[in-house]
């Protein structure tokens, strides 16, 4: 089946029910998504399907339909997307395994809700797990993310 | 500042040595008694030195032995380094290099002595210093007990400035000029004329001059990284674009995949198995007999997943009681059994006067298992061959993984490497092998193929070695309004002998501290004050968890302290003040009054505000929480925490560790805990084993002193007072004192 991933086209030999984070993973080789729990809890493996933040070990290879971004195609260390920006400027991450799961959901969000409250941040990045505690500087880095990406 | 030269001076031999295209500087080993790390690196006959930085025409090479889970360790062993020998860290590669014996920690141990840590009289300054013995006969690579930032601090600045001075005499010798009237700047020497000279044009060079050896540490008025705001972390960047690899991102040419099921009664075996339906599925490669359990070699980490989930494996029996009920019982036997007495190192006053008569005030504390549950599953990458064993993996303990991995295959340690990868997070978790081992199982199976084998997160929470389940009964009697007896007695199983256990194959005999560390070694005057030890029999399988002992010994302390001081109608932060016989530690609790404008613990209807106090790894902490019962529950609004680790580093990662600690304690406090049903833990993903999410997270205020007379890591010690400071705000707000963790057992949260 033919996979298009950060605007590559991949064609991939595996059966349907194979969760996406795996295909992307250990078929392409394509790892800033990450497996944390495999049960939707944590969003580790959080990708974008058209521009809608999924969780790719829920989301079954055969039932994609559009484009996949992983967070290797939401932005580069030469050429960062403004969450990423944000993100750094914060000095977000520390052991950093939650955060392509953490920015890639936060970059979804802000397209839909660009001007967020406290509470709408807390509840659109409330589904995903930090186990180091750096929600703090997550909670302030959508704020950077969003004055960015509004041109402020 | 001259102090620290002079101890430098002392205590490391800073010298040089060539390598292929250039120069190494480093510290020279005791009569070459352990073998050089990078021997493999390093031409012929150099193997006396061990390096930190090595410099060659195509650039520098920083060498940071201890292992980076999360707290930015690279970075802060990086920035040492780079502070004196003037170089951009973001210029130069940062490795951890291979492991080795010469980069053993002197510190982690250093805490292991029956002395408080504020005690600094010249017998426990002596017993310390004696304990950095043992660790180099260990080998103990070990990056733990908040010990990477003072066992780093002298050493890496000087391999920093004997590496700048060496640079300077070269281009001194090279230009006529004097060595004195040369500066450094950004990876260069500089010439009074402002030419430069680049340090790798100078390294050729200097592998044949002999290391200035005579310097002196730069006082910290003069740094330019170190204590500096603005220093990003040297992760930061890769962190954020999915670029970093883990060690479950590891790939290598021909690699299969592989994942485990062990018994889930943690030891034993298994009986037998059934692997029909397994091996008919698709990608399937090897179905693999490995340790208590079998494995599942195949060309992708689902399919091998799946077909692990297909085996029919019949497993023998654990030989620890079944249940969490069992378990408690059997602690809670051990307190006052005098076959189980353990060690009783605080025993101050009468305590069985004081309390002989009038009223005591008793209350028993239950602290349970809990997994570290790093956000990364444990995992490696192994590839055996007839003459060597490679590993790439994230860890805390990469020698003992060589000798074990050693003893497995039959080939000699010199043969075994152990690379170790970048890590998703730790607290303790990657203090132990179990993965390693079972993944050099499978790859003896396999010879020649590389095979990386990733625990699901079912297994990784079934197999955690969890911080140990502790009880406790707790006495004491308040006169005149003030504590004045307190006597406290701890139930657990032995964590120190479980690990050791497993990592070496043989038992540690002695009393195990970490039953009441954060106890007994608190900074308190009550005039009469006894903490007693009781080691329960072995039960699961336990390990370290971020804080160690004082994540249940904090909890049990104070609030049973908060207790005594509500019955003497006392002010819970001033009387503390008033106890506090250690002058470092009673700032930290006025530094937190002040911050958080302490006015007592009411703050209006519903509300309420506690605090805690505990002193780990050397750094007194003090917290105020202040929350609201809503209707929802109870919600954490603010958090006001001050430390006193002495000099900080790197203040935006200190911050980060400082806050991260306290969510870690607040998060574990209010929702998990690992309970046993079959010999097996009933949590084994995030569905039920639950922290704290972003939306619980309140507002964290922290201040940092410097009183200090010594520089302490800060990875763990804001773990412990979290939960105490959250009970007591709860009992502040509701007037329910919760004595069994997790709260969330007895009040709901927001
Ligand atoms: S791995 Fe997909 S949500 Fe955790
Ligand atoms: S940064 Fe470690 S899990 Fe979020």
């Amino acid at each position: 089946m033919k996979l298009t991933v950060n605007g590559t086209t991949h064609d991939v030999d595996v059966e349907p029910e194979m969760p996406l984070l795996w295909v992307l993973r250990d078929e392409l080789g394509i790892t800033g998504p990450k497996y944390g729990c495999g049960i939707a809890q944590c969003g580790a493996c959080t990708v974008h399907v058209d521009g809608e933040a999924v969780r790719s070990c829920q989301l079954e290879v055969g039932d994609v339909e559009g484009q996949i971004t992983t967070i290797e195609g939401l932005g580069t260390p030469a050429a960062l997307h403004a969450v990423q920006d944000a993100w750094i400027e914060h000095q977000v991450a520390q052991c950093g395994y939650c955060q392509s799961g953490q920015i890639m959901a936060a970059a979804s969000f802000l397209i839909s809700t660009p001007a967020p409250t406290d509470e709408e941040i807390d509840d659109a990045m409330s589904a995903n797990l930090c186990r180091c505690g750096t929600y703090p500087r997550i909670r302030a880095a959508v704020k950077t993310a969003a004055a960015k990406l509004n041109g402020a | 500042m001259s102090k620290a030269g002079k101890i430098a001076r002392r205590t490391f031999i800073i010298g040089s040595a060539a390598i292929v295209g250039g120069v190494a500087f480093g510290t020279y080993l005791a009569k070459r008694a352990i073998p050089n790390p990078l021997l493999n690196d390093l031409a012929d006959g150099e193997a006396a030195i061990t390096p930190y930085v090595k410099i060659d025409a195509s650039g520098v090479t920083l060498i940071t032995p201890r292992a980076d889970k999360g707290q930015g360790a690279y970075s802060i062993q990086a920035n040492l380094i780079a502070e004196e020998l003037d170089i951009d860290p973001r210029t130069a590669t940062v490795t951890p290099g291979m492991p080795g014996p010469a980069y053993y920690n002197g510190t982690v141990l250093a805490e292991a002595v029956p002395f408080p840590a504020y005690d600094q009289g010249a017998i426990a300054e002596a017993m310390r210093s004696f304990m950095a013995v043992p660790a180099k006969l260990l080998q103990m690579q070990i990056t733990g007990g908040s010990s990477t930032v003072p066992d780093s601090y002298v050493n890496l600045r000087m391999a920093g400035a004997v590496a700048r001075e060496t640079l300077k005499q070269v281009a001194a010798n090279k230009t006529g000029l004097a060595r004195a009237d040369l500066r450094t700047e950004d990876g260069h020497v500089v010439l009074p004329d402002g030419s430069k000279i680049a340090y790798t044009e100078l390294a050729a060079d200097a592998a044949g001059t002999p290391p200035v050896t005579d310097v002196s540490l730069r006082d910290p008025s003069e740094w330019r990284i170190l204590g500096k705001a603005n220093t990003p972390r040297l992760d930061m960047v890769a962190k954020c674009t999915g670029t970093e690899t883990y060690g479950i991102d590891h790939s290598m040419e021909g690699m299969l995949f592989a994942s485990v099921r062990a018994n889930p009664g943690i030891g034993g075996y298994v009986v037998g198995f059934d692997a029909t339906a397994a091996q008919g599925m698709r990608g399937v490669e090897r179905i693999v007999p490995v340790k208590h359990g079998v494995g599942v070699i195949a060309d992708n980490t689902w399919r091998a997943i799946q077909a692990v989930n297909a085996l029919n494996i019949e497993w023998g029996p654990a030989d620890y009681p079944a249940t969490s009920a069992e378990i408690f019982e059997t602690l809670e036997a051990a307190i006052g059994d005098e076959d189980a007495y353990d060690h009783r190192q605080r025993d101050d006053g009468n305590v069985d006067d004081a309390l002989a008569d009038g009223e005591v005030i008793e209350a028993s504390y239950r602290i349970p298992y809990l997994a570290h549950a790093p956000l990364e599953p444990m995992n490696a990458t192994v590839r055996v061959t007839d003459d060597a064993c490679e590993i790439w993996t994230g860890t805390q303990i990469p020698l003992f993984i060589r000798d074990k991995a050693a003893k497995i295959t039959g080939i000699p340690a010199e043969q075994v490497f152990v690379y170790v990868q970048p890590m998703g997070g730790s607290f303790g978790h990657r203090l132990e092998m179990t993965h390693v081992e079972q993944t050099v199982e499978l790859a003896m199976a396999v010879k020649g193929t590389p095979v990386k084998m990733t625990w699901s997160r079912e297994e990784d929470m079934t197999h955690d070695y969890p911080r140990p389940a502790a009880v406790s009964k707790a006495r004491g009697k308040v006169v005149d309004g003030k504590v004045a007896a307190f006597d406290l007695s701890v139930g657990q199983s032995a964590m120190a002998s479980s690990w050791f256990g497993r990592l070496m194959d043989m038992s540690i005999p002695g009393p195990d501290a970490t039953i009441t560390t954060g106890s007994w070694d608190q900074p308190f005057d009550i005039p009469h004050y006894r903490v007693t030890g009781y080691r329960a029999p072995d039960m699961v399988p336990v390990s370290s968890w971020r804080s160690v002992g004082a994540s249940s010994n904090g909890f049990m302390h104070d609030g049973f302290l908060d207790e005594l001081i509500h019955a003497a109608g006392a002010d819970p932060l001033a009387e503390r003040i008033r106890l506090c016989g250690h002058d470092t530690s009673r700032k930290v609790l006025e530094a937190v009054g002040d911050l958080s404008n302490w006015a007592g613990t009411d703050l209006g209807e519903n509300r309420g505000r506690g605090v805690a106090f505990c002193m780990s790894f050397g750094v007194p902490v003090a917290q105020v929480v202040e929350v609201t019962n809503t209707e929802a529950g109870i919600r954490i609004d603010k958090v006001y925490c001050v430390v006193d680790s002495g000099p900080v580093l790197d203040p935006s990662n200190f911050e980060a560790q400082v806050t991260g600690g306290i969510i870690f304690g607040l998060g574990h406090a209010m929702g998990a805990e690992l309970t046993y049903a079959d010999h097996m833990p009933e949590q084994n993903n995030f569905d039920t084993y639950e922290s704290i999410r972003l939306y619980q997270t309140p507002v964290i205020e922290m201040k940092a002193l410097s009183n200090a007379s010594k520089i302490r890591g800060i990875g763990e010690p804001c773990v412990p007072p979290a939960a105490p400071a959250l009970a007591n705000a709860i009992f502040a707000a509701t007037g329910q004192r919760i004595r069994k963790l997790p709260l969330n057992k007895h009040i709901s949260f927001a």
